[in-house]
């Protein structure tokens, strides 16, 4: 929801980032507010995963230029666990397999180093088992996924359950949820824009990055922005998503050009 | 102090060994016999040999190594944090030495001991199997342990019958500049089941040399269940050779973990002897400092229809070096043999070091024989993705340590054992 003078959660001015070399966000800006929902859409490739995982603090990113302020801070300056203890959660893509290590042990851990962080109390093993099963619930996970091995031989579509089972403990002040709706099935998306829909407050913020108009319909944005070639080049209300859906991208491509060519 | 080094080593550790004990039983006597003989004709390995190319124990021959002597006053509250919930037969040697006082045997449904006491009443079953799994022919430290061979834990599953318990085999070092001579026999009669836990321990750090021998043998449908703990002093030298002989539609599953030694090499031979034998051999190195682990195993199948599934990782630190080198051999008559091999490695340092070489040699054509090595370090993804969720860069590498042996630890079936080394390997991997 739109907020009349909300404070503002992040900004993201100028961000240039490149990979070995290969520069791929080209300055960025954004500016994400308290209780407001973004809407993160483009061709495959332009970059929204790599801005995600900027804003996480992945470590292979080289930022070249541009600022990001998070609730304040200087947000470039935090290694990604202080980012992550400081409110911000990415919901990975793909999110990552680790054999050996108990799904319940995992999230204990992460539950309580935020914990931590924010003075209030950890949670002992079996303190955490019954509220972890409480918030399973809610995205009716069954309660076996705590004693596998984390993400280890899950679906495609658990393992984006299990993204936002990390973000109902961490309760984020900004959720960055990389294509959470691909694989899932309709229910299943259902269940988890109902999940994020219940996270979601006046007090805390989300981007969803996606493909899919669908899943616009169950989380309903304040914003969408179109992403091309590492940039933001246009932003709209949510029937910007509805607009994308039947023409494509091609008309925005056709649009920049004009603006280029106008400008030059 | 005599100088005892290079050639002569093997005879001055002959020599030294003043108390051979005379039984009255021949067979005993002749197998002695034998290892005596056996080892005077070999020689210690050396780096220029094959099977010893990466592990040098040139070091061992510097120091003048007695046979250890039965001499020391352990209490049971000395080693009462080595014991586990589960088990209720306990057989406890220390230096090599059975320690009745420290033993508990309370299972009648099995043949438990030390071998000198059940030489009378079990002399034909023992002479059948004792000396004749582990050859001595061409292994100088068997052929020694043979040739000293006095105490020993023995263990026989009974016909059909299953011991739910785990047995709890300890050997414990606590004596500096000694040589001992570990020895187990387990024996799976027909339809047995069985779990034996091996556990080598040290209760402080000295240097001293462990030769282990170990020989299992199950019969027809007989099933076991063997763990086998290294963790001696991190100056000690183990060397241990365990052979396992298995009969038809048999099953053995076996877990090593090797932690501790200086330099310490561990044999495992695997005979699948008879038609569906099924074995699962699993093992972990997790090593630091200057420590040399090296694992040799080797998994016969010689006959139709067998499986073996093998995973070995190890995880080694600062300087370490582990060593994998793990054979099969499927013979021309093992068709249908289904045989897996991995062999994964963690490297945590740059200076740190793995050896692991697969080698197979199969001369049956019908055959299905997966196998595969990987060398890394740690995932940066997997790191990235934990600290993510806000550990610290430190916990997260701890953790993926960890997770990397616990796939291992996790396959141990006594669950207050896996407890107790998921402890320890936790607390090694967040030392540093
Ligand atoms: N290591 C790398 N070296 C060079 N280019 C890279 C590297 N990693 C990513 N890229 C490139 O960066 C660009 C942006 O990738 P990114 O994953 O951010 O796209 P995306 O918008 O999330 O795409 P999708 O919709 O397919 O998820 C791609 O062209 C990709 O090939
Ligand atoms: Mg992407």
């Amino acid at each position: 929801m739109i907020i009349e003078n909300s404070p503002t959660i992040l900004s993201v001015q100028g961000l240039r980032a490149s990979i070995n070399g290969t520069e791929i966000l080209k300055g960025i800006d954004l500016t994400v507010k308290s209780g407001e929902i973004h809407a993160i859409m483009g061709l495959n490739g332009s970059g929204k995963s790599t801005f995600s995982k900027v804003l996480a603090g992945h470590p292979s990113y080289e930022v070249t230029g541009g600022t990001i302020q998070f609730e304040g801070k200087n947000l470039l300056e935090l290694p990604p666990e202080e980012r992550a203890r400081a409110g911000l959660f990415l919901a990975f893509q793909y999110p990552i397999e680790i054999p050996g290590v108990a799904n319940t042990q995992f999230l204990r851990l992460a539950y309580n180093t935020v914990q931590a962080q924010r003075g209030k109390e950890e949670l002992d093993p079996l303190e955490f088992d019954d509220f972890v099963r409480e918030k399973m619930k809610l995205l009716e996970m069954k309660p076996d996924f705590l004693d596998r091995s984390v993400n280890e031989g899950f679906s495609g579509g658990e393992k984006k359950r299990n993204e936002i089972l990390q973000m109902a403990l961490l309760e984020p002040k900004l959720s960055v949820l990389d294509e959470t709706d691909s694989g899932l099935d309709i229910d299943a998306l259902k269940i988890v824009a109902n999940g994020v829909n219940r996270l979601t407050n006046k007090d805390n913020a989300t981007i969803l990055v996606t493909h899919y108009q669908r899943l616009l319909d169950y989380i309903v944005p304040d914003f969408v922005h179109v992403m091309q070639a590492g940039r933001i080049v246009m932003t709209g209300g949510k029937e910007l998503a509805l607009e994308l859906e039947t023409r494509g991208y091609d008309w925005i491509t056709a649009n920049k050009q004009q603006d280029a060519g106008v400008s030059a | 102090m005599s100088e005892v080094t290079g050639t002569n080593y093997l005879e001055c550790l002959l020599k030294s060994w003043q108390a051979k004990p005379i039984e009255s039983l021949s067979w005993l006597n002749q197998l002695r016999a034998q290892a005596i003989d056996r080892v005077s004709t070999q020689k210690l390995p050396t780096k220029r040999d094959e099977e010893w190319r990466f592990t040098d124990i040139s070091p061992l021959t510097t120091l003048p190594y007695r046979p250890s002597q039965p001499d020391v006053n352990l209490r049971i509250q000395d080693i009462q944090h080595l014991f586990l919930d589960e088990v209720k037969n306990r057989l406890v040697f220390v230096d090599g030495y059975y320690s009745l006082q420290l033993s508990a045997v309370a299972n009648p449904a099995l043949v438990i001991g030390n071998l000198p006491a059940l030489l009378s009443t079990h002399a034909s079953i023992l002479e059948s199997h004792l000396g004749q799994y582990a050859r001595f022919d061409q292994n100088v430290f068997t052929a020694l342990s043979t040739a000293f061979l006095r105490d020993g834990a023995v263990i026989i599953a009974p016909r059909n019958t299953v011991i739910a318990d785990p047995i709890h085999v300890i050997f414990i070092a606590t004596q500096h500049e000694v040589t001992s001579y570990p020895r187990c026999l387990l024996i799976g009669e027909s339809g047995s089941q069985i779990t034996l836990i091996e556990d080598y321990v040290a209760l402080q750090e000295a240097a001293y040399i462990t030769n282990a021998v170990t020989e299992v043998s199950l019969a027809g449908n007989a099933r076991a269940q063997h763990i086998r703990i290294q963790r001696e002093s991190t100056q000690a030298f183990h060397f241990a050779n365990c052979a396992v002989a298995l009969a038809h539609a048999s099953h053995y599953q076996s877990v090593s973990i090797t932690q501790g030694a200086r330099i310490s090499r561990h044999n495992l031979d695997v005979r699948l002897t008879d038609e569906a034998a099924e074995c699962t051999i699993d093992g972990l190195t997790l090593i630091s400092g200057h420590q040399l682990a090296d694992t040799h195993t080797c998994i016969d199948h010689s006959k139709p229809n067998g499986t073996s599934h093998q995973q070995h990782k190890c995880i080694a630190d600062d300087t370490a070096h582990a060593v994998f080198n793990g054979k099969i051999i499927v013979r021309p008559h093992a068709q249908r043999t289904n045989s897996s091999q991995s062999s994964r490695n963690l490297l945590l340092s740059k200076t740190a070091q793995v050896d692991t070489k697969p080698q197979l040699e199969i001369f049956a054509d019908d055959v299905k024989c997966a196998h595969g090595a990987t060398v890394g370090q740690l995932d940066p993804e997997e790191i990235f993705y934990l600290r993510s969720r806000g550990l610290s860069e430190k916990a997260a590498r701890n953790l993926l340590t960890y997770a990397f042996g616990a796939e291992i630890i996790n396959r141990i079936p006594v669950i207050s054992l896996k407890q107790q080394l998921a402890q320890t390997v936790l607390e090694q991997t967040q030392s540093n």
